[in-house]
Parts: structure tokens; sequence; C-alpha cells
């Protein structure tokens, strides 16, 4: 299915880690080209999470490689962890948002604790980049905490583009957002890997996300990719468990337990 | 279950979380000691943890030389040595209650607001958005706090000392009828240099340790705020007994 003569921008093998006896991941390959926007699904509890950890450096995995830009960043000092992080730009599900300092001092916090940008071209970059999510200078001074939901994960995606980085993670983006905040934040993702010509993995549950913003599609259930095919052939997958999670029915070879 | 297995769990725990903290103290130790530093980071910590504790400190180290000598004229009275009040007073303050109270109630103050900031950062996400922005969390938290917080509670302490004294002397001159200058020759001309400094090496060390607790249950946390209330009531528990610890520890050194 990959490309061999184009580079892969991320390339995951056989990747495992392991919480105690709860063996999250399973063996994950993954590849993702450079300019594609590849968005992983799959229910709560499936190891998401975990894989987005582990590619960002956050989870050390227990075996597996991940390479990126054809480098292994599986397991790396801290001062080289930083700097691969300089490729990246990445948006929490919750905005991650440092409730001490302000909106912009969110948005430029790289470049003025990681880049050593002066504090006045480090403002002019942030507003440009709030600019380019739809807020306006007004909220520059303002604190996390007096913003509303959808207006945090703006300000995070800001912060996330305001180093235009190569490589865009997104978790959950829409999780917790009404339907028309979500499609705001859904068509400025898209919007702005555009833009960049970034790579994005981003994970999520919602559908509408995947329709919007992905390019590839890959599945992960019980720890596994179980399916990898282009955006537009997810609802004929053909596959028993993506048609199951697509439909989001009951019935199907995907069980969810009540807990 | 077996109690050997129930003994081997709780060694291996306790093993565990000594080694946690090593690995933590030590990388926390060279946050705080190595460039590059976070200024800003260290200007706010210095201010939270020393200008802001500077009214508990205060009112702790008042009402504690106050009571002091009040006890010291009551016992020394069966003796016909009321007149020591002053040095006993001084020595007290400076040796012993000043770094030791002046701590434990930092230990409340600051170890606690450390843990739970830095453990609501923690399940917020935060501390992993720092990782991302290419920015160390043990240079960008936990140096800071260690470094601001030796720096200040010997400061702290030093206050609470001034205090102290003249919470003694207060309740000496106003009610056990003692003379005000006589009082302050008497406690000047008693304590030595080494009472003070000893005390406030006490204090460097407890405030690396409120710090150190603050930061270690903090980054810990574990999710929800029951994990965050947990981490910040560990981090005072663990930093006042290490407090008593290091105090008994210093205590046989210096004397």
């Amino acid at each position: 299915m990959t490309d061999l003569a184009e580079p892969l921008k991320i390339s995951i093998r056989d990747l495992h880690k392991s919480f105690g006896s709860n063996h999250v991941l399973r063996g994950v390959d993954l590849d993702v080209m450079p300019g594609r926007s590849m968005v992983v699904i799959g229910g709560s509890g499936t190891g998401k999470s975990v894989l987005l950890k582990c590619i960002l450096g956050l989870i050390s995995p227990d075996s597996g490689s991940i390479c990126i830009d054809g480098k292994s960043v599986t397991r790396l000092s801290a001062r080289k962890r930083a700097k691969v992080m300089s490729k990246f730009g990445m948006l929490f599900q919750g905005g991650a948002l440092f409730d001490s300092l302000s909106v912009w001092e969110n948005v430029a916090f790289r470049l003025l604790y990681a880049d050593g940008v002066a504090r006045k071209p480090a403002k002019e970059r942030a507003e440009a980049a709030l600019n380019q999510v739809n807020l306006g200078a007004d909220v520059m001074g303002l604190s996390p905490a007096e913003l509303s939901g959808g207006m945090q994960k703006r300000v995070g995606l800001a912060r996330a583009i305001v180093a235009k980085p190569e490589i865009l993670f997104f978790d959950e983006p829409t999780t917790g957002l009404d339907p028309i905040t979500a499609d705001v934040i859904d068509n400025l993702i898209r919007r702005q890997v555009t833009a960049l010509g970034a790579t994005a993995v981003s994970i999520t549950h919602d559908m509408n996300s995947v329709r919007k913003i992905a390019d590839d599609v890959a599945m992960i259930y019980e720890g596994k990719i179980i399916w990898r095919g282009v955006a537009k052939d997810v609802d004929n997958s053909g596959n028993p468990y993506v048609e199951q999670f697509v439909t989001g029915s009951e019935n199907g070879p995907i069980k969810v337990l009540a807990r | 279950m077996n109690p050997l297995a129930i003994l081997g769990h709780a060694v291996l725990a306790l093993t565990r979380e000594a080694g946690a903290i090593a690995l933590f103290t030590r990388r926390g130790v060279v946050a705080a000691l190595m460039p590059p530093w976070y200024w800003s980071q260290l200007g706010a910590q210095l201010l939270r943890i020393g200008y802001f504790s500077l009214p508990v400190v205060g009112l702790t180290a008042v009402f504690t030389g106050a009571a002091l000598a009040l006890n010291i004229y009551t016992g020394g009275a069966r003796f016909n040595a009321e007149q020591f009040v002053p040095n006993i007073v001084v020595l007290g303050i400076t040796r012993e209650l000043g770094p030791v109270l002046a701590s434990l109630m930092l230990a409340g103050r600051v170890s606690a607001a450390m843990a739970a900031e830095i453990g609501a950062m923690r399940v917020t996400e935060q501390i992993d958005a720092l990782e991302t922005l290419s920015t160390d969390p043990f240079r960008f938290l936990v140096g800071p706090r260690i470094l601001a917080a030796i720096i200040t509670v010997p400061i702290l302490v030093l206050v609470a000392d001034i205090i102290g004294v003249m919470g003694g002397w207060a309740v000496s001159t106003q009610i056990l009828g003692f003379n005000g200058a006589t009082y302050i020759r008497n406690s000047v001309d008693f304590v030595t240099q080494w009472d003070v400094v000893s005390g406030l090496i006490k204090a460097a060390v407890f405030g690396f340790i409120i710090a150190l607790m603050g930061c270690y249950h903090g980054y810990r946390s574990k999710r929800g705020a029951q994990g965050v209330g947990r981490a910040t009531t560990n981090a005072v528990v663990s930093a006042a007994i290490l407090i008593f610890a290091a105090n008994y520890v210093l205590t046989t050194l210096f004397v």
C-alpha cells in the first residue's frame, strides 16, 4: 500500500506497550506519508492515545520502532528529544493551555521559552497565529480560564501552528464541543494543515471529523491497526470492524462490555 | 494473603518509592543548579514562596516567641532563674523553633500549593504540553521552585528569628516586668553567630525538602480531583516528617 519511492514522514513498526498486565499496543505498524493527514480511529481504550503519546515521546514503548524522516526517535536523550519536538505541533484534547500565562503567551510559548525569540516579535507572531484561527487581538491579554471550550481549542491550535511545524498532531480535536463549533475546528484544522503543507496525525472517534480532516484513515482495535485506507473508502471498507465503527452500531464484531 | 507476601509487597513499594524520589531529586537538583534557567519562573517563585509567606511566618514567630517567654519565665521561677528568659528565648528561636516552625508552616502553605498546581498541570496534560513545546518540565517547573525555596526559606527564617525574639520581648516587657533595653542587650550579647547561621543552614535544607516534596507529589499525581487531593496531602505530610527527621540529624551535627 505504501509507495516506497516516496520517503515516509512517520514509520512505526511492531510497537508494543503494556501498563502492568494491560497490553495496550500489541504490534502497531503504521506509515504516514509526507503532506498527508492521517486519522487513527478506534473506540475508547483501544490504544489511540497511547499510540499518539509514543510517537510524541511522552511514553516510552516497550519494543518496536518509531522513525521520523527515516531516523529512529524511539529512545532519545532529553536534549535530542527537544530537537525532534521542534518539528511537532500538538493540539491536546482539553487544550492544555497554561493557566498561569495569558492567551498570547500561551500561543508564543515555544518562541519565548524554547526558541529564544524576544517578546515583541513573539507577540506579533502570536497575534498572526490567532488571526489564522479566527481570533482577534482582543483575546490576547485574557487568561485561558476566561475562554469558552471552542476558543480554548482554537488557541491550542494557534499554539500548535505558530512555529510552522512539519508535523501536526491532534488528540480528539472535537471532543466536548457542540456540532457547529466542532465543524469550525475541523475546518480550521484542514485549512491550517493544507496552508502549512504539514503532515498531520489525528486520533478521534468522531466520524464527522474524520470525513473533514482525513486523507488517510487507519483503525486501531485491541492494540493493532486492523484496517488502513484512503478516507473516501472508509464507508465502503469491507471490514466488519470498520463498518460497525462507522455506523455506530451495537451489533457487530466489536463488543462493548458494560462496566 | 500470606504475611510474607504482604511484607514483600511493602518492601518493594518502599524501595520503588525511594528510588523514584532519588531519581526525581537528581533531575530536580540538576535543573536547579545548571543553566539554562527560566528567570521569569524563578522570579515568580521567589515572590510566591518568599514575599507572600511573610505574614504566616511572621504571625507564627511572634506568638511562638511570646509563648516561649511565658513558659520559660514560669519554669525558670521554680529555680529563681527568671532572668534567663531573653537568653533562652533567643537560643530557642534561632536554633530550633524559628527554622522548624516556620518551615512547618511553609510545608503547609508552599508544598501544598506546589503539589496542587503541578498536580493539576499533570492531569490537564499541561506537563505533556511543555514537553511537546521543547521545554523540559524539570527546568521550567521543578528547578525554579527548588532554587527559590533554598534562597527564600533562610531569609524567611531570619525574619522569623527577629520577630520571634521581639514577641518574647513584648511579653517580657509588657507582662513580666523586664526592662526593654536590658532584654535586647542580654539577647544580643548571648546569641552567637553560629546559633543564627546553624538555624539558617537548617532553613535552607528544609526549603529544599518543602519544594522537593511539593514538586515530586504534584508531578506524580494521578488522574482526577482525588489524585490531586492525595498528592497535596502526601506533599504536606512527607515534607513535615522529613523536616523533623532532617532537624534531628542536623541538630546532632551542629551541637
